[in-house]
């Protein structure tokens, strides 16, 4: 391990190690203060950024930021990578692959650009995203492309999904089925009906589990549902054969990380096997969902690398993808603006966050969405989470989270409303995914331009859906 | 008027059947969402009224002392939470032996405090004849573990601190209450129990709260201990807490 150094209007910066370089280089947030390894000054993030561009990209081959020995996440991305993937731009270093992205991006050649993910490691992908400003973010994230199924296909270029989240303090059956059915009339619910459940147990997922099941049987939705209990309640429940569409688990970049979740490499595995048998998908088999975020690990106490120094948190969450694209998951998305201002304080860290998610999500070759969310102690207000909303809608995001009117009354925070989605799609000229859109033609839920109908409660339609909640 | 709205208004707290304005929300809806998020960033970023509250908890008898954590604004309180769960330097508290000290703290909620814990730390003493109390501690930029170095530091067997929770968006004041048996610097939330929600009319009132909590008093000191072995009695701590 060497020092680098740059040296900055006559001032020489040096860091000690690959793990230094990283998290000094690293846009600020306070994730990184709490951890103690942020830039002490804007000069200093500057350099290390100037050092970081001059690295070669095999530099993350030949040196570890969470050790090979020590941590699983690490075996597992290097064990699996592609070298052959990674041709195309092998020889680059960190600021040349920057240039190389942005070329392909502006000649919309999404095939160069997404045939690397195989053979990039998270490091390579968190280290290039350094580099980027927001709008270098959007342009190479729109262009790389990762098209997913199981009843719906996701990420089709033109399409924005949401997941409908219809939580319930009590997963009340009746609260539930109406935000559930708010949702669909709103045409939101294409990328999966999702719940939170109050309580992890397997008796209250299959309950849930049924519930979606049976409003999806009863409408024909070709959408699937998920009930983001532990993986293990998950694996109870499909034991006791319940219509388990996606196996979900939160996931964190480092082995102690994914140990505090309560979760090992084997066990998701054997997870996704057993829903796999279930053979619940029409237009694909992607049957795994995954959510992260931006300190995760830190707060787990599970953020040290080599040489025992902590790892910034945007690495590390680079890793949680490196975590989920082992499963070929139909979803992944990054809860962005959830865990809290120790970890991004403000708008502007949480609208860069999400921006460096996506695009590092998808570059890795994952299905990225994310849940434009934000808590009432940290420094976001809608017109902030419209912000970053549409900034991701010309990303290409892959899909992102609805609740009724942005109020999730189970988990206490603010997601998007039904209404965001719809004013996304129609400001940036996005649909819903294919199948899910001609099942809303087929309810004449859309009218002749493809626009949710606003419906008046004694409309056929909205009686035709409503008829459920009794 | 009824319509078929209503039976989804009626299923649920969520905000659902907003209407729309073209693809957004109708003016009235957005005004609503508006007001209900100021209140919850107010509650979180008014000052707590110590005087007040010290006056309020001075009706109890006992002496009122009031601390600070290590986060000296609420700015550095919202992003290093591991000051604002040590008491600021120099701080010092009469060391003594008591069964129990109570600490109310502002938390995420001055609000929260100023409008419940006077009534609650009442209706808890009501319920604990025969109990030492330490003096009561009013504690800002703090955290649910800056009890730990305050509850040790009075030498209190028990410590229970009341803080104010992070404000939703239809829930500006709620209070939260936190039991730690032999509190010390470095207890971990495994060993916490938790009320959570008092809030009346809304949430938990008053002698409901006192009721559990003094239940989960008698039966930490029996056991010597708190957290999970008391888990069936109380709730368990939520995450991210602390």
């Amino acid at each position: 391990m060497t020092a680098r150094r740059a040296t900055l209007a006559g001032h020489t910066y040096e860091f000690p190690s690959l793990v230094e370089v990283m998290a000094k280089a690293t846009p600020a947030r306070s994730g990184d203060v709490l951890a103690g390894c942020a830039a002490t000054s804007e000069a200093e993030r500057v350099a290390a950024q100037t050092v970081l561009a001059d690295l070669p990209l095999t530099t993350f081959l030949d040196e570890q930021v969470v050790g090979y020995e020590e941590d699983d996440v690490t075996r597992l991305v290097l064990d699996t990578l592609d070298a052959e993937a990674l041709a195309p731009v092998r020889s680059h270093t960190v600021g040349e692959f920057r240039d190389w992205l942005l070329a392909r991006a502006a000649a919309a050649d999404e095939t160069a650009i997404s045939g690397l993910a195989r053979g990039l490691t998270p490091e390579m992908v968190a280290a290039v995203s350094k580099l980027m400003r927001n709008a270098d973010l959007v342009a190479v994230g729109r262009r790389a492309r990762v098209v997913t199924g199981l009843r719906s296909t996701i990420g089709l270029p033109g399409r924005l999904a949401s997941r409908l989240q219809p939580n319930h303090p009590t997963d009340d059956a009746v609260g539930v089925t109406a935000s559930l059915l708010d949702g669909l009339l709103h045409g939101s619910g294409d990328a999966v009906i999702g719940i939170n459940p109050a309580t992890d147990s397997p008796a209250q997922t299959i309950a849930l589990l049924e519930l979606i099941d049976a409003v999806i049987s009863r409408y024909e939705i070709p959408t699937q549902s998920c009930v983001l209990a532990h993986v293990t309640t998950t694996l109870r429940a499909l034991e006791q054969g319940a219509p388990v569409d996606l196996v979900f688990q939160s996931v964190a970049g480092t082995q102690g990380g994914n140990e505090g979740f309560g979760v090992t490499l084997d066990l998701l595995t054997e997870a996704r096997t057993a829903a796999l048998e279930l053979k619940r998908g029409t237009v694909g088999n992607n049957v795994t969902y995954f959510e992260t975020g931006q300190g995760s690990a830190l707060s787990a106490g599970a953020h040290l690398g080599v040489g025992g120094a902590p790892v910034d948190q945007q690495t590390l969450e680079c890793r949680a993808y490196g975590v989920a694209r082992h499963y070929d998951p139909l979803l992944v998305n990054t809860v962005v603006g959830f865990i809290g201002p120790e970890y991004l304080y403000d708008a502007k860290q949480v609208i860069r966050a999400g921006l460096e998610d996506h695009f590092c999500g998808k570059l890795l070759g994952l299905p990225m969405g994310v849940d434009v969310c934000y808590t009432n102690h940290t420094d976001v207000d809608p017109d902030d989470t419209d912000t970053l909303t549409l900034l991701l809608g010309a990303a290409g995001c892959s899909f992102v989270i609805a609740v009724p009117g942005s109020d999730d009354v189970m988990l206490h925070y603010q997601s998007l409303s039904f209404q965001d989605v719809l004013t996304a799609r129609q400001v940036l000229d996005l649909r819903p995914a294919p199948e899910f859109e001609a099942w809303l033609q087929k309810m004449d839920l859309v009218d002749d331009a493809g626009r949710v109908r606003e419906l008046t409660a004694d409309a056929p339609q909205a009686r035709a859906l409503l008829a459920a909640a009794r | 008027m009824t319509d078929a709205f209503d039976v989804l208004r009626s299923a649920t707290r969520a905000r659902v059947a907003l209407g729309r304005a073209g693809d957004g929300l109708p003016t009235g809806r957005l005004l609503e969402f508006r007001a209900a998020h100021a209140a919850a960033r107010d509650a979180v970023h008014s000052p707590l009224d110590v005087a007040r509250v010290t006056s309020d908890l001075a009706a109890t008898g006992l002496d009122v002392l009031a601390v600070a954590s290590a986060a000296p604004d609420r700015a550095t309180y919202l992003q290093r939470p591991d000051l604002g769960r040590r008491l600021a330097e120099g701080t010092e508290l009469p060391g003594g032996e008591h069964d129990l000290a109570l600490v109310v703290a502002d938390g995420l909620s001055p609000r929260a405090v100023e409008e419940h814990a006077a009534g609650t730390v009442a209706a808890v003493l009501e319920r604990l004849a025969g109990w030492s109390v330490a003096p009561l501690v009013v504690a800002t930029q703090a955290r649910v573990a800056l009890g730990d170095p305050v509850g040790e530091a009075l030498g209190a067997r028990i410590v229970v601190v009341l803080i104010g929770e992070r404000p939703g968006l239809s829930s500006a004041d709620s209070l939260g209450l936190y039991l730690t048996f032999g509190p010390r610097t470095g207890r971990a939330d495994s060993e916490r129990n938790c009320i959570s929600n008092v809030r009346p009319p809304h949430g938990l009132g008053y002698a409901q709260a006192a009721d559990t909590l003094a239940g989960l008093l008698l039966a930490s000191r029996e056991l010597g201990a708190s957290g999970v072995v008391l888990k069936d009695e109380g709730m368990a701590l939520p995450p991210g807490a602390g």
